[in-house]
This record gives structure tokens, C-alpha cells and sequence, in this order.
């Protein structure tokens, strides 16, 4: 069989999965729309929140982003683990003793406030929407990558999947269907990381392969192979890295702190039945995550030593098959600047701008150059570099890079596809619930019935669903700048806020809504003049950064503004009211959590 | 609820282990990963330098091995001071 019909076969397999979960679990009360009734097991919750929390850019993009990065890749592979440490220490057991559904639904009853909730409100359907534009986005492309159909169509067949189970099953369907999720996934990633190991290094696990020496007979370690590659090619060495130190602390902990803050990941603690639950299923959770996060870096040493061994120094007409396949999906291109028909791979962009092919007056493939390239429009720069690689490819096309077996590549098609699934419907619950609950229900229609209130959830899903779609159909040009964004606001908003209501009893009304307001201003401020360069001529020099902090790190500066800001200004304003210094003893203490509750 | 005092020391010791384990957390990213990643390079594990391992690897394992240790050590104090479910 053929790659196509394996993909076909795989893909609809995993859908049909999907939706037969979603029929078995739907939802019939309020509580088992937001939080699954309660009744999770931890484990299943940890697989859940695993799926939830690892997108399509972590299955697709990070082993290529970390291939190009070397050392510099390292602040989200900590960034987006270490967040868990916090989250497990400092927030998930406390949030779920105090036993509501949502982070809106804490941050107004702990400082008792509608202001607050609703600033809350928006933050969190904010960053919910930034995130869930990429998924469906990685859908569309895992669908025309794989399945050679128009990215549109990809993200409306994957809006109707979503639509299906999400809407229908809530957080119940959600949750199972994500621990199948977290299963494909896996599995789809496990598989080529362990072949290639194997045919490098002999190591059967790809964290060992990763310290091991290359199986050449060289007796050369493979990342100081990677070194000396890099080195010959005019590249920073691998292993060092071009980022400067501040910069790379604050982003890592910018990512750490947006982790914990981001609303569909907390929300998934409230699933659990005990506070003990919570606790341990934060532990289960990362370790499902760490599997894949320590399975990057060595997939993305493996494929950048077999890139640059492959392409170097070669003549264009030997390059392997795969070269030429992905050059029809612009995700490789090569310039042959001095003609000399071999392929010079050097540091810079090779030309200016994006892909752009010639494409023959009467339609078809390519244009192609005296090798068989596919010719460009583009401009070329005057530095030695040939090959324009896009980061994408090195999960996407490794299998065939390493001449893996076919079912192997429609694997990589159905965990890609997993991965942006699950955290997409993640992410729509969470604006769903924010505006059945903390907008209707909390501030608009107080006495509605639970019938009502589903309804509403059921509604405001689906109105995200569509949104979702209209975004990834027409992807709005700053996604990423807004993904840094999301983080960036969460760390630099609900962090703070969340932490002292729990460890500060003191901690009132007005210290936290200034914080929240002066971090949220100050983050959204740095982010718009120095990285979208709204209201100054042109997006400002790296030399110009406060500190030396990039608009990604600025999340953890706006975080401490944050905390100081709340804590000063708390201790010259009356302290809360009695009731609310009593909840927050309460719920430092796990005895007599019971289920989520209405009220 | 507990009484005061009992609650006090509960939540004190709760605050220590917090402050241990956190401690160890910054050490491993900020620390080996991060500040101290040159000095460390110096030293090897395996094929890899021990900055970048600690940076790539390293961390993340610790990071699994912190949560665990927490979840042990907070159900043996929910128990000494019965407050667990």
C-alpha cells in the first residue's frame, strides 16, 4: 500500500475513534459539560491534560524550531515543562479544593469583585482564541501536506470533527477522547524518534542515542559531530547557542508562568475527584509531556546531523527523493547562486521573503532550473547560503528523510492531527464555559435553569468552533506574535492574581485588579511597539529592548511589575472582608473538597 | 476545620517543603540549565556537555522526579495532621 491509502486508512481509524468516545461519554448536566463530573482518574486525567497541553506547534514545529535553535531551544523545552512544578505546587490542589469550574469564577470570588471576573473573562477568552486559531491552522496543514487537499478544506473537515465531540460531549467527551488522543500521539512520534535512534546510533531509546556516539566507526559523539558540522558551515556550535543569557532566562520563565496561568490547562485540575488527586495528577501529566519533550531534543540532533550530511557539498541530481517532493510544497527550496550545480548550505536566508515558485503560463508543477530545481521568484541575498528549509519539515518529513516504511508516515499525519485536535477542543471549552457561566450565568442571567445554562455552553462552543475555523481559513498575520502574546499575558495577568489569593491572605480587591490591570497594559504595550511596531515608525532594533528582553521573555518583567504593584497597594487599602479570608484558610487545607460544585 | 494552631504548623511545614522543592526547581533550569551553563559544559554525561544536557534534558526529568516527591511528602503531612479526604 501506498502512502495515501495508509494515511486514509489511519486517519479515518483515529476519527471514527474520536467520535465513538464522544457518543459514549456526552454530557448530560452542567457538571459534566465543564468538568466531567468530577470523576476522572487521575491517570486518565494526566493523559488528558498531556493531549491538551501538547498542540500541533509542539508535535510539528518544536524538534524543527529546536533543530535550528540548538542550545537557544532549550527555554521551551524547560519553559513549557517547569510550569508544571508550579502549577502542581502552587495552584492545582488549592484551585481544586475551592471547587468551582472555571479561573474567571476564583479571581471574582476571591476578590469579590465582578471587575475582576470579568477582566479575568476576557483575558482568558483572549488567550483561548489565540491558541485555538493555530490548531485549526495545523490541521489544514497536516491535511494538505498528507492527503494533498486544499488547506481549507483540511480545517473544515477538522471543524466538523471538533463541532462533533466537543460540542456534544463536553468536558466529558473531551477528556476521553483526548486520552485517546494523548495515545496516537504518542505512538506517531515514538515510532520514527525510535527507528532513527536505531539507525544512528544503535539506541533503541532516543534520549540514550542523544549521548551516544555516532555508529560510523568514528567513535564520535553525535552532538559533537553536530558541532563540528556547524562549525565547518560557518554556524554557531550546536551546543552553544546564539541567545543572550537574560534573554534566554526570561523567556523560560515568562513560559514557565504562562503555563501554570493558561486557563484550559487549570481548568483541567478540577476534574479530579480529591484534592490528592490533583496533586498527583499534575505528576502524571508531565511525565506523559516530559516522554515527548525529552524525545525532541535527540529527534532534532538526529535530523539536523542527517540534513546537513545529506544536502552539504551534494549535487542537486543526487539529492535523495524527498527533496524534491517537499520542494512542491515550498517547504524546501534551493538557489543555485553560483551555479555549480551543487547545493551550499551555509548560515542567513538564502533570498528575500517567502517561497515564491515560478509556475509555468499553462499550469503545472514547477519551473524548472538547469538541475531540475524549481526555479523562484524570490530576490537572492549576496551570502553563501543555497537552501531554504522550513523548521515544519523536520517531524513531518524525518520518516522519509530516514527512508522509514509508509505506515510509519501516515502515523506522523495521525499524530499531528491528534495533537491539534485535542488542545483545540481544550481551548473551545474554555470559551464556551466563559461565556455560559462567568458572563451569563454570573452577570446576565443569574436564576437561569442548569437546562439553560447547557444550552448556552452547547452555544457559545459552537460560536467558537466557527470562529475558530474563520481564523484558521484566514489566518490573521501576527499569530505569532500573539502566541508569545498568550503566554506573555497569562504569566503577566492570572499568575500573579491566582498565587496571592492563595498564598497571601492579606491580599485584597484593589491590589489585585491593579496588578492584573498594570501587568496586562505593560505586557501588551512592550508586545505592540517592540514586536509589532505599532505606534512607532518601525518595529524597534533588539538593541533597544528594555534590559535586553525580547517581547517573548517581557511576559516575566510585566510579572514581577505585577506582584508589586498587587502586594504595595494591598497593604495601604482596608484588607478583604472577613468571609473571603476564611475561604482562602479553607482552601489551604484539602479535607472536605467534595465534587465541584454550582455554588 | 483544624484547629488553629494545628492549622498554623500545617501550613508552616506545607511552606517549607514548597520552599525546598522550589529551591531545587530554580537550581536545575535557572541554574545548571541557564546561569551556570558554561562552567557545567566543562563537564561531560555521556557524549553530551553537562550545561546543555541539563538544559535539554536534564531539567525535565528533575522536574518529574519534584512533582512526585511533592505529592509523597504532602499525603504523609495530610495524614500526620488528618486532614486529608
Amino acid at each position: 500500500m501506498d502512502v495515501q491509502t495508509w494515511t486514509y486508512l489511519i486517519v479515518g481509524a483515529t476519527f471514527l475513534l474520536y467520535i465513538g468516545i464522544a457518543v459514549w461519554a456526552r454530557a448530560g448536566s452542567t457538571s459534566e459539560f465543564y468538568v466531567a463530573g468530577g470523576g476522572v482518574h487521575p491517570i486518565a486525567n494526566g493523559m488528558a491534560t498531556a493531549a491538551d497541553w501538547m498542540s500541533a506547534a509542539s508535535f510539528i514545529s518544536m524538534a524543527g524550531i529546536i533543530s535550528f535553535a540548538g542550545y537557544d531551544g532549550a527555554v521551551y523545552l524547560m519553559g513549557w515543562t517547569g510550569g508544571y512544578v508550579l502549577l502542581a505546587l502552587l495552584l492545582a490542589p488549592y484551585l481544586r479544593k475551592f471547587g468551582k469550574f472555571t479561573v474567571p469564577d476564583f479571581i471574582g470570588d476571591r476578590y469579590y469583585s465582578n471587575v475582576a471576573r470579568t477582566v479575568a473573562v476576557i483575558c482568558a477568552i483572549i488567550v483561548s482564541f489565540t491558541y485555538v486559531a493555530g490548531q485549526m491552522r495545523g490541521v489544514g496543514l497536516v491535511f494538505s501536506r498528507f492527503l494533498e487537499v486544499e488547506i481549507n478544506t483540511g480545517v473544515y473537515i477538522g471543524t466538523v470533527v471538533v463541532f462533533f465531540y466537543a460540542i456534544m460531549g463536553g468536558m466529558k467527551g473531551i477528556t476521553y477522547t483526548q486520552v485517546a488522543q494523548y495515545c496516537v500521539l504518542i505512538f506517531a512520534y515514538m515510532v520514527p524518534a525510535i527507528f532513527i535512534s536505531l539507525q544512528m546510533t544503535d539506541h533503541l531509546i532516543p534520549q540514550l542515542g542523544f549521548l551516544a556516539d555516532v555508529n560510523d566507526g568514528s567513535g564520535v559523539a553525535l552532538l559533537d559531530k553536530l558541532d563540528q558540522l556547524h562549525t565547518e558551515l560557518g554556524f554557531a556550535e550546536y551546543t552553544d547557542g546564539t541567545k543572550s543569557t537574560v534573554d534566554v532566562f526570561a523567556i523560560t520563565l515568562a513560559l514557565m508562568a504562562g503555563t501554570a496561568g493558561l486557563p484550559h490547562v487549570i481548568v483541567r485540575f478540577f476534574t479530579v475527584p480529591r484534592v490528592k488527586d490533583a496533586r498527583i495528577s499534575a505528576g502524571w501529566a508531565l511525565l506523559f509531556i516530559a516522554v515527548l519533550y525529552t524525545t525532541a531534543p535527540a529527534i532534532a540532533a538526529f535530523a539536523r546531523t542527517n540534513l546537513i550530511t545529506t544536502i552539504s557539498e551534494r549535487p542537486y541530481t543526487e539529492l535523495p527523493g524527498w527533496f524534491s517532493k517537499w520542494e512542491e510544497t515550498a517547504l524546501v527550496a534551493w538557489v543555485d547562486k553560483n551555479n555549480d550545480g551543487v547545493v551550499q548550505y551555509a548560515p542567513g536566508p538564502p533570498f528575500v521573503g517567502d517561497v515564491d515558485q515560478q509556475r509555468p503560463a499553462g499550469g503545472g508543477a514547477r519551473v524548472q532550473g538547469a538541475s531540475g530545481q524549481a526555479l523562484l521568484h524570490n530576490e537572492p541575498t549576496d551570502n553563501p547560503n543555497e537552501v531554504y528549509i522550513d523548521r515544519d519539515i523536520m517531524v513531518l518529513a524525518n520518516p522519509e528523510i530516514a527512508g522509514l516504511p509508509a505506515w510509519v508516515i501516515a502515523l506522523v499525519a495521525a499524530g499531528g492531527l491528534a495533537a491539534a485536535l485535542s488542545t483545540a477542543a481544550g481551548l473551545l471549552l474554555v470559551i464556551s464555559t466563559a461565556v455560559s457561566r462567568d458572563l451569563m450565568r454570573k452577570q446576565i442571567k443569574p436564576n437561569m435553569s442548569e437546562a439553560e445554562e447547557l444550552w448556552w455552553a452547547r452555544g457559545g462552543a459552537a460560536v467558537a468552533v466557527l470562529v475558530a475555523a474563520y481564523f484558521g481559513v484566514n489566518p490573521p498575520g501576527f499569530v505569532a506574535a500573539t502566541v508569545a502574546l498568550a503566554f506573555g499575558l497569562a504569566a503577566a495577568s492570572f499568575f500573579p492574581a491566582i498565587v496571592l489569593g492563595i498564598f497571601d491572605r492579606r491580599m485584597n480587591r484593589a491590589g489585585a485588579v491593579a496588578g492584573m490591570v498594570v501587568g496586562t497594559v505593560l505586557m501588551f504595550g512592550y508586545m505592540a511597539v517592540y514586536r509589532l511596531g505599532w505606534f512607532v515608525e518601525e518595529v524597534p532594533a533588539p538593541e533597544t529592548w528594555w534590559f535586553g528582553i525580547s517581547p517573548e521573555g517581557f511576559g516575566s518583567v510585566a510579572m514581577v511589575v505585577n506582584l508589586v504593584v498587587a502586594l504595595v497597594i494591598s497593604r495601604f487599602t482596608p484588607p478583604p472582608p472577613e468571609d473571603v479570608q476564611e475561604m482562602v484558610e479553607t482552601i489551604r487545607i484539602p479535607r472536605g473538597a467534595g465534587a465541584a460544585s454550582m455554588h | 476545620m483544624a484547629p488553629p494552631e494545628e492549622y498554623r504548623r500545617y501550613w508552616r511545614a506545607n511552606l517549607r517543603y514548597l520552599a525546598i522543592l522550589l529551591t531545587i526547581w530554580f537550581a536545575v533550569s535557572f541554574g545548571c540549565g541557564i546561569l551556570f551553563v558554561d562552567q557545567l559544559n566543562q563537564f561531560r554525561i555521556g557524549g553530551a556537555k553537562l550545561g546543555f544536557w541539563f538544559a535539554q534534558q536534564g531539567s525535565i526529568y528533575a522536574f518529574v522526579v519534584l512533582i512526585f516527591v511533592y505529592v509523597y511528602l504532602m499525603n504523609r503531612l495530610d495524614a500526620e495532621f488528618g486532614v486529608g479526604e
